[in-house]
């Protein structure tokens, strides 16, 4: 056994690595957020502001939600607004990087085509162009450019690359009805609701659970699978990937609710032979957040730390640490959108009231650790699928990879590229997983990756030129059972006073689709109070 | 005695590597593609192996006679491996791959032999715990010496074929020490001395005149006289000639023959250019031989000729070259033309001129990267680059033995919001070949061409578009960039085409 893997190995990396020798890591850096100054917020011990900025809205947080938040307001003409962030650079879990080969993701990396329902979603991808015509259409035309080539998606298994994510080949007996089954169960909860909504509607504002579906987020789904008597291998791996992917939670673990909304919730088409296929780009969604980004010049604040913030006289006071000026600044907002996750804010505003508090403290986080491989040139092809744009390990503690150049259109053969790598912590309790993610130096998670990756590519050590390790801490809500627990979503929703809530968080699902819904509709509902009416509704 | 086996394991070792390290050499030297030559060559060989050491169960009797004969086996079987594949597949006879691939599982299977063996001889003196941990040891060594030797030392100055033999010569060596070693427990073997004997002499003989075979054979790879051979970075290029024919080959792929090109080149050219008498400015995307630039330079409105091509090795090669630049009326070198060495679909993103009229004569979408090249979203980019009024055309493989992949780029075009105009004409050294006119408006056809066709008539041309009946439009879907469905449409015409 070893003898052979010796001497594919030795054979197929076309003898160049024999020379080198083979154990060598590449070299790379260990990156991520400003955790230091994340765990400092909750301690109190910044200066006292230096300067005083007077501004109508002000917005915290430039993830997705605090930058479709921006894009609302602008939308409507309103511009008296700052947006602080904390990382360096905006984005949250849609940040990239660039590189002389490519941009790449270092987080979210596709869009699924948005719902009917997620009108905002839409109406974002008008406005950015990407989305042509009439942006309620049932299945509207979107820019060919934007939307996955094909092959999309590979599962290696068996030595082979299957296509597609859904495990097909070397079933067992029962497993190929199983999946049926299954499948058929998620059509018939896809198309459940009445006239007002689908009970699996995304935004998760706009579904309508009911007494029975409800009761689906009393359990996890790997109980319910077991309750419904689905019991295949193939089956069981495929829905916790699934969980892990979208939730960054193992399946043990998930609310069912969740868990079947994966696969329920989504109904977006495109005309034109688009089907379901996902909008994607070199950079993930780092596409968005850039196009957003630049039409924020003067507004967008980076290395701004939140660490106080009081309600007083009708206004709200944001104290602020610059990072790069080393002093506080204070913001004074008539209206505040929160658009950072939720768990920070008990630690910044000590006047919180408790029960906004206690319905923010369920809530947990899973840590991410989110790799960029940079190769000389793509993995040899091996059996199966060519190289497709996501490529999946089976039974494999990472998520397998997406290759930032599969949209380009080129005529000579392949060169060098760039794989972004995922792994959710989810195999352990969030709270160790994140200390492990902190204290795990990158020689330990590039060996991981390498031989992780070295399953199905056994030149990949050799190709490796360079390997980052990006960390995300706090990077998705976990759906546990009970997260749907209408009253405290509501309490949630209703915010503190001046300050409104928007973020993922607030639907426990970390979906693009959730943070853009709030933190369009908290710029809805300020810019209504503001007096005059909205020309649209979006949320 | 233990030492002594163990040493001939770190020989049959490095035989072992370099017999698969040869031959996978070999085949991306004689089919291109080394990515995908070594890794299935690696793959059988590993998979051979696997059969080998399987079936040595079923090797019983005189363990040391058989492992003798085993390693004489190996010997002359994988050291002639590299020069029997070369001759074959120069003197194409039979099916070169399964040639191949039946050397390597038949080289594989016996090399997968050897260790099992060994391990059953040393178990008589070496507890097990021990046997292994030496016996792999040694054998990791033997792969990691060749490994290394190969690149730097070995196919660079011996040369594949001395490679093969020398390992070849040194597995019967391996034979012929076990027979010294073991004479004791080998009563009556004169046979094996025999076969000893004749291996290293038929292995010495070949290398002796391994050096006249190599240098003569690659000539015989074509039927005809080679008169140029260069690898580039991106395909092998080679030119034959046999008397006035002269034809090109890309990676074993024939792209021309000088007989018959000019109906290839004067269907891609003229039927477009002849119905636009303001055309200035022209575009070619591929067709680095210059034979497409010589048609639109017989027009003497023509102001600025665009070749856009991949390979620099190519576009020199047809722009130095007396017999081509020759065939091509040294098109390369006119004034008006301009050679760029880009990638067509950079080049595109990263320019902002029009063209009156666009070449596109790309290789056929065999994978899924040339396929883009023949999508909506490519095509959409094309237009950006059309003049008003302007025309494209299109080499859209064959209509006759592909002719789904030939209606379905007439659909693509359609759906990037061209009209079409689809033609077809026969060359012989393809079959019948098609073409796809697109222009914003309907093109319509020309009512003169230029002197000195000699393929195109007026009065000929609108035969051209009409279409019998084994090659009529069918209904499919256009070639979208998230589908891909010319790739493999392509791959099953022309797959059921070859058999």
């Amino acid at each position: 056994m070893r003898r052979r893997e010796f001497l594919g190995a030795a054979g197929a990396l076309a003898l160049a690595a024999c020379a080198k020798g083979t154990r060598s890591l590449p070299p790379g850096e260990l990156q991520g957020g400003n955790f230091a100054l994340g765990h400092r917020l909750g301690q109190g011990d910044f200066p006292a502001a230096a300067e005083i900025r007077p501004v109508e809205v002000l917005i915290v947080g430039a993830g997705i939600a605090g930058l479709s938040a921006a894009w609302r307001l602008q939308r409507a003409g309103f511009e008296d607004f700052a947006l602080l962030e904390l990382e360096a650079s905006p984005g949250g879990n849609s940040r990239y990087a660039r590189s002389p080969v490519c941009a790449h993701p270092l987080g979210a990396h596709y869009l699924p085509l948005p719902n009917p329902e997620a009108r905002a979603v839409r109406a974002l991808l008008a406005d950015l162009g990407v989305l042509k015509g009439d942006p309620w259409a049932l299945k509207p035309e979107y820019d060919e450019a934007y939307l996955c080539h094909s092959p999309q998606e590979r599962l290696y298994r068996f030595g082979v690359w299957q296509e597609g994510l859904v495990p097909h080949l070397g079933l067992a007996a029962g497993e190929r009805e199983q999946m049926a089954r299954f499948f058929a169960r998620m059509a018939d909860f896809k198309a459940l609701g009445d006239s007002r909504g689908r009970t699996f509607a995304l935004p998760l504002a706009y579904a309508r659970p009911d007494a029975s579906t409800a009761a689906l987020d009393r359990l996890t789904l790997f109980d319910w699978l077991k309750a419904e008597g689905f019991d295949s291998p193939s089956l069981h791996w495929y829905l916790n990937y699934a969980c892990r992917d979208d939730y960054g939670t193992d399946y043990r673990q998930v609310s069912a609710w969740a868990g079947i909304h994966y696969f329920a919730g989504r109904t977006g088409e495109g005309g034109l032979g688009a089907g379901d296929t996902v909008l994607t780009a070199p950079e993930g969604n780092g596409w968005i957040v850039r196009r957003l980004a630049e039409r924020l010049p003067g507004r967008l604040h980076t290395g701004l730390a939140v660490h106080g913030l009081r309600q007083e006289e009708g206004r709200v006071h944001v104290d602020a640490w610059s990072e790069n000026e080393g002093r506080s600044l204070r913001y004074q907002a008539r209206q505040v959108i929160w658009a950072a996750p939720l768990f920070l804010l008990p630690r910044v505003a000590p006047q919180l009231p408790p029960d906004l508090a206690a319905a923010i403290a369920p809530l947990s986080h899973a840590p991410w650790l989110v790799a960029s491989l940079h190769l000389a040139a793509p993995p040899e092809a091996g059996a199966g699928t060519p190289l497709a744009w996501d490529n999946v390990l089976y039974d494999s503690p990472g998520l397998g990879y997406v290759v930032a150049t599969h949209q380009q259109i080129r005529r000579a053969p392949p060169g060098p590229t760039v794989l972004t790598y995922y792994r959710p912590l989810s195999g352990e309790d969030p709270r160790l997983a994140r200390q492990r993610l902190l204290d795990t130096p990158r020689e330990i998670w590039a060996e991981a990756i390498l031989s992780d990756l070295g399953r199905a590519h056994r030149d990949i050590r050799s190709l490796t030129t360079r390997l980052d390790v990006f960390r995300h801490g706090h990077a998705m809500a976990r759906p546990l059972p009970g997260f749907l627990d209408g009253a405290r979503r509501a309490r949630l929703a209703r915010g503190w006073g001046r300050v409104r809530l928007a973020h993922a968080d607030m639907s426990g699902m970390s979906l693009f689709e959730e943070a853009n819904y709030w933190g369009v509709r908290a710029a809805e509902q300020l810019l209504r109070e503001a007096g005059g009416r909205l020309a649209e509704r979006l949320a | 005695m233990q030492h002594a086996l163990l040493a001939s394991v770190f020989i049959i070792a490095s035989c072992g590597l370099a017999y698969e390290l040869v031959a996978a050499a070999l085949a991306s030297y004689l089919l291109g593609d080394s990515v995908t030559q070594f890794s299935t060559i690696i793959g059988a060989y590993l998979f051979a192996m696997g059969v080998g050491s399987w079936l040595s169960r079923y090797v019983g009797g005189n363990l040391v006679r058989r492992f003798i004969q085993i390693e004489m086996l190996v010997g002359v079987l994988g050291g002639f491996a590299a020069v029997g594949l070369f001759l074959a597949f120069a003197a194409q006879m039979g099916p070169f791959r399964v040639l191949l691939y039946l050397s390597v599982l038949a080289v594989g299977t016996l090399v997968g032999l050897e260790i099992p063996l060994v391990m059953r001889i040393l178990k008589r003196e070496v507890a097990f715990k021990e046997l292994v941990s030496r016996v792999l040891a040694v054998d990791y060594l033997g792969a990691l010496a060749v490994s290394v030797l190969f690149p730097l030392l070995l196919a660079p100055y011996l040369g594949l074929m001395r490679t093969g033999l020398l390992f070849g010569l040194l597995n019967v060596g391996v034979a012929v020490w076990a027979l010294y070693l073991f004479r004791a427990q080998l009563p009556r073997s004169r046979d094996l001395y025999l076969a000893a004997g004749a291996s290293v002499a038929l292995l010495a003989g070949g290398l002796a005149v391994a050096g006249q075979v190599s240098d003569t054979a690659e000539s015989w790879l074509y039927a005809d006289e080679v008169i140029h051979m260069e690898s580039s970075p991106y395909q092998r290029i080679v030119v034959t000639r046999w008397r006035d024919d002269i034809r090109l080959f890309l990676n074993q792929n024939l792209q021309f023959s000088s007989r018959d090109e000019y109906r290839y080149h004067e269907a891609l050219v003229h039927p477009g250019l002849a119905a636009l008498p303001g055309a200035r400015r022209i575009l070619v995307l591929g067709g680095g031989d210059g034979f497409a630039v010589r048609e639109i330079l017989r027009y003497p409105q023509i102001q600025s000729v665009t070749l856009v091509d991949l390979d620099p090795a190519m576009t020199r090669l047809f722009a130095t070259a007396p017999l081509l630049t020759q065939l091509n009326g040294n098109a390369l070198n006119d004034s008006r033309v301009t050679v760029v060495n880009a990638d067509a679909a950079i080049w595109l993103e990263e320019n902002g001129e029009a063209f009156d009229f666009v070449v596109v004569d790309f290789p056929d979408p065999s994978n899924f990267a040339l396929g883009k090249l023949y999508s909506t979203g490519f095509y959409r980019l094309l237009a950006r680059h059309l003049a008003p009024g302007g025309r494209i055309v299109v080499q859209a493989t064959s209509p006759y033995y592909a002719r789904r992949s030939y209606w379905t780029i007439v659909a693509t075009l359609e759906a990037a919001g061209f009209r079409t105009a689809p033609y077809h004409a026969l060359v012989p050294s393809f079959g019948e070949w098609g073409y796809v006119l697109a222009g914003r408006e309907a093109p319509g056809l020309p009512t003169a061409y230029p002197e000195g066709l000699r393929f195109l008539t007026v009065a000929g041309t609108a035969d051209l578009f009409r279409f019998p009946a084994d090659m009529e439009r069918l209904p499919v879907e256009p070639n979208r960039l998230n589908e891909q469905s010319l790739v493999r449409l392509f791959e099953q015409e022309w797959h059921g085409a070859a058999r």
